[in-house]
């Protein structure tokens, strides 16, 4: 179905030059994710070596180990040096008794050297390994159960929401779901999680507009999922979000309990929950590190930028975004099969040609990364209220997705902006993408845009915007310093937010790595390299 | 709609003879035709469409007519119904909030303000508690604005502090005071639980404790649920709904604090 032909008819060398612009752009910002560290980063590091759980209060055992270890030692060596060097001179006989010895202050940390610290370092690569290969035993399983069930007969993806706020409830509404035609079943968030700076522990049944992430959730709804796949025979994936504070360790547990996608984006959280650019983009790199080893795809939330911007003005701002995201997703191991870049359909519906612009961006996606999923989000900013207005949105929706072959479709619900979708909603709307891709999906085959028409230059036209902010990105500077991109983010460049890398949550989770910085965990995902096959999917 | 075509004269003769009385229209004056959808947990058979009809009876339709029914599932079945509803509505007994202040020009607000506080007008505005929509807030604020008006930014004599989203309550109640803020503006997309009344009232509840009586700033909802009236029972001085404009807003506040400024010299 996806068809990379020159539909669009882009001038290869200002495509090439903006990609070599998102290098340029990322290349800084890159090496401070690989000179620092975050408790997120070590608390991740903690869980992939086997310590879960929480104490009476659920405060996690990894917050617990950490902070212990940061008030002693400090977090710029890694913790699982003095980790393992307190388990190797016998202060407790496992993590989980450490971290509870911890918690009353009833261990002492140090920073071992010479033989001990080799020591140290050993025994910690041998327990963050066990982690990892659960990771790659994960994801051998679900290629075993894609080869048994098979994929979804036809792209794109249907990918539905569920979001109770209740684990139990949420399992009955995802099979429904997958029943109706899900091909991915989202679980939506708590909407207070991503400030959260600890995962949650446990079944949990009170989300508050979603579910709280949590590893036992995440297995809950693997596991429902696995049956409903086995009984329709199609694998259903699942899909959560490795976003906020947390992202490493939601990324290592999803890694571990087999989710197929992520949402992940590069600088959602900086512009959009107003987290440290800083902590952002160094628990960035580790969740997508995780996320490639996992073979999980992920999702990148472009289509923010339209519903807080002008969709048509900011329509560059998607661009560039998606290429940030590809650079940043490149450098961290992923594969194009794993980046579903993120846009929407989000033009006022009021603007004449709204159509024929969503279609011209739509395509210029598709065309700019061709062998990549591509993320297809409805219509949210522009409905009213007006239901039956909205279903016709939607329904257009559809066939810009029908027509540009998207790999992955968010099925949208008329009643956005209303209320949670009814169950009629969600059969409304699979009615409406069923009717679009069985009547139209044909349509690639007839429709090519004329050359230099409406459709091409506009296509044209947001590339060449794209590249020109790429270009003024790379030459950002502000009074620290900072990497270009960051001073650009500084500055309100995205989403007119200014995000300056001094400020914004989580910044005092972040420390600069010593020279003898040891984490065993991004240690053997640097050094990994993905299976020579697995294309095409 | 034929069911309608029963009673078409004697309806329109009664409704204009009462006047003030108002029923729904289809195609006919006083036809009172409705049409909904609901969906019934029940398979689809001819008991589930007997049920339909009779729920819609009960709701006022009268005749109702069956137009759809499609099973979902096993289980479930939806139903689309239209008729004739039998309520009536007495326009004398519907009461609304209309705007009791005028609309001003962006130049005229300014002038008021200048002359009014001989300072600028402070603005605190953020989304609250787990909400991240921001639509809504940035729209007043944003020197891009809204409908083709400017944003609150825009206003010479008013400073804006945008905090953006997911700002807790005390956050917010401290930089009001910081600010020596003059209004505060939050606004409430999400409303599943009630979300939006929850994190308003205790928004509310938060200034008035933090504040000596008589001196919380002026505060101010906005979201597209809040129901019309309600500004008492969230404890809030206004509430701005869907379509609301910066220049609705700027016109309020200079009103409000007009207002303030008469009760106190």
């Amino acid at each position: 179905m996806t068809r990379p032909n020159a539909m669009l008819e882009l001038d290869p060398a200002v495509v090439r030059r903006a990609r070599s612009l998102a290098r340029k752009a990322a290349a800084p910002v890159v090496k401070i994710a690989r000179s620092h560290t975050t408790v997120s980063v070590e608390r991740a590091t903690l869980r992939l070596a086997g310590l879960a759980g929480a104490d009476h209060e659920r405060v996690p055992w990894v917050n617990h180990l950490v902070t212990a270890v940061r008030d002693e030692v400090g977090l710029e060596h890694g913790v699982t040096t003095p980790v393992y060097d307190a388990l190797l001179r016998g202060e407790a006989p496992d993590l989980t008794t450490l971290a509870q010895k911890a918690a009353s202050g009833n261990v002492s940390f140090r920073l071992p050297s010479g033989r001990e610290a080799t020591a140290a370092r050993r025994a910690a690569a041998k327990g963050v390994g066990a982690g990892l290969r659960t990771i790659d035993r994960s994801r051998a399983t679900r290629d075993r159960l894609i080869t048994r069930h098979g994929d979804p007969k036809t792209k794109p993806w249907i990918y539905l929401i569920v979001a109770t706020g209740d684990i139990y409830e949420d399992i009955p509404q995802a099979q429904a779901a997958a029943r109706e035609g899900a091909d991915i079943i989202a679980v939506i968030r708590s909407t207070g999680q991503s400030l959260l700076d600890y995962v949650p522990e446990g079944a949990t049944r009170e989300g508050f507009a979603g579910t709280y992430a949590t590893q036992e959730n995440f297995r809950l709804m693997r596991a429902a999922l696995d049956d409903v796949s086995k009984e329709l025979g199609r694998y259903v994936r699942l899909t959560n979000y490795a976003s906020g504070l947390c992202m490493p360790e939601i990324a290592a547990l999803a890694g571990m309990e087999r989710l197929d996608m992520m949402l992940n984006d590069s600088m959602y959280g900086i512009l959009f929950r107003d987290i440290n650019p800083i902590r952002t983009f160094v628990d960035q790199r580790f969740s997508r590190q995780v996320h490639a080893r996992a073979g999980i795809i992920i999702n990148t939330g472009e289509d923010n930028y339209l519903t807080t911007a002008d969709a048509v003005e900011a329509a560059h701002t998607v661009t560039v975004s998606q290429l940030l995201n590809e650079r940043f997703a490149k450098e961290a191991g992923l594969e194009d099969w794993q980046l579903g870049l993120g846009h929407a359909f989000e033009i006022n519906p009021e603007i004449p040609d709204s159509f024929r612009m969503e279609l011209a961006h739509a395509m210029l996606a598709r065309q700019l990364f061709p062998d990549a999923p591509l993320k297809w989000m409805p219509p949210t900013k522009h409905m009213t209220g007006d239901v039956f207005r909205g279903y016709l949105l939607d329904g257009f929706f559809n066939l810009v997705g029908a027509m540009t072959g998207q790999g992955i479709l968010l099925v949208g619900m008329m009643t956005e902006a209303v209320v949670t979708p009814f169950l009629s909603d969600r059969d409304l709307a699979l009615q409406n993408v069923r009717y679009v891709m069985n009547a139209a999906s044909g349509l690639t085959e007839d429709f090519h845009p004329p050359r230099d028409g409406y459709i091409q230059t506009r296509a044209r036209q947001v590339l060449s915007e794209a590249v020109d902010l790429l270009d003024r990105i790379v030459s950002d500077t502000d009074a620290a310093g900072d990497a270009p991109l960051l001073a650009a983010i500084a500055d309100g460049t995205f989403g007119l937010m200014k995000r300056p890398a001094t400020g914004g949550k989580g910044l005092d989770g972040v420390s600069e790595r010593a020279d003898d910085y040891d984490n065993p965990a991004t240690t053997a995902l640097d050094a990994w390299t993905p299976p020579a096959k697995e294309t095409g999917r | 709609m034929s069911a309608a075509k029963q009673q078409p004269e004697q309806a329109a003769a009664s409704a204009a003879a009462q006047g003030n009385i108002i029923r729904p229209y289809g195609d006919t004056t006083g036809d009172g035709m409705v049409q909904m959808s609901f969906t019934l947990p029940l398979p689809h058979d001819k008991k589930a469409e007997g049920a339909a009809l009779q729920l819609a009876r009960k709701m006022g339709l009268d005749p109702a007519l069956l137009v759809h029914a499609k099973a979902m599932g096993p289980d479930f079945t939806f139903f689309v119904v239209y008729g004739s509803s039998t309520h009536l509505v007495n326009l004398d007994d519907v009461h609304v909030v209309e705007r009791e202040y005028p609309l001003l020009s962006a130049k005229d607000a300014n002038l008021t303000i200048k002359k009014q506080l001989r300072r600028k007008l402070v603005v605190v505005g953020a989304c609250i508690g787990t909400d991240a929509h921001t639509v809504g807030i940035d729209a007043i604020l944003n020197i891009k604005g809204f409908a083709g008006e400017k944003g609150l930014e825009y206003y010479r004599e008013i400073k804006v502090v945008n905090l953006g989203a997911q700002v807790l309550v005390p956050e917010l109640v401290a930089r009001a005071r910081a600010e020596k803020a003059d209004a505060v503006l939050v606004s409430q997309v999400v409303t599943q639980k009630d979300a939006h009344i929850h994190n308003t009232t205790q928004m509310s509840a938060a200034f008035r404790e933090a504040y000596p009586a008589g001196q919380v700033p002026i505060l101010i909802a906005g979201g597209p649920r809040f129901e019309d009236g309600s500004e008492k029972a969230l404890g809030v001085d206004r509430i701005f709904g869907r379509g609301t404009t910066p220049g609705e807003v700027a016109s309020y506040l200079v009103h409000e604090i007009s207002l303030r400024k008469g009760k106190k010299p």
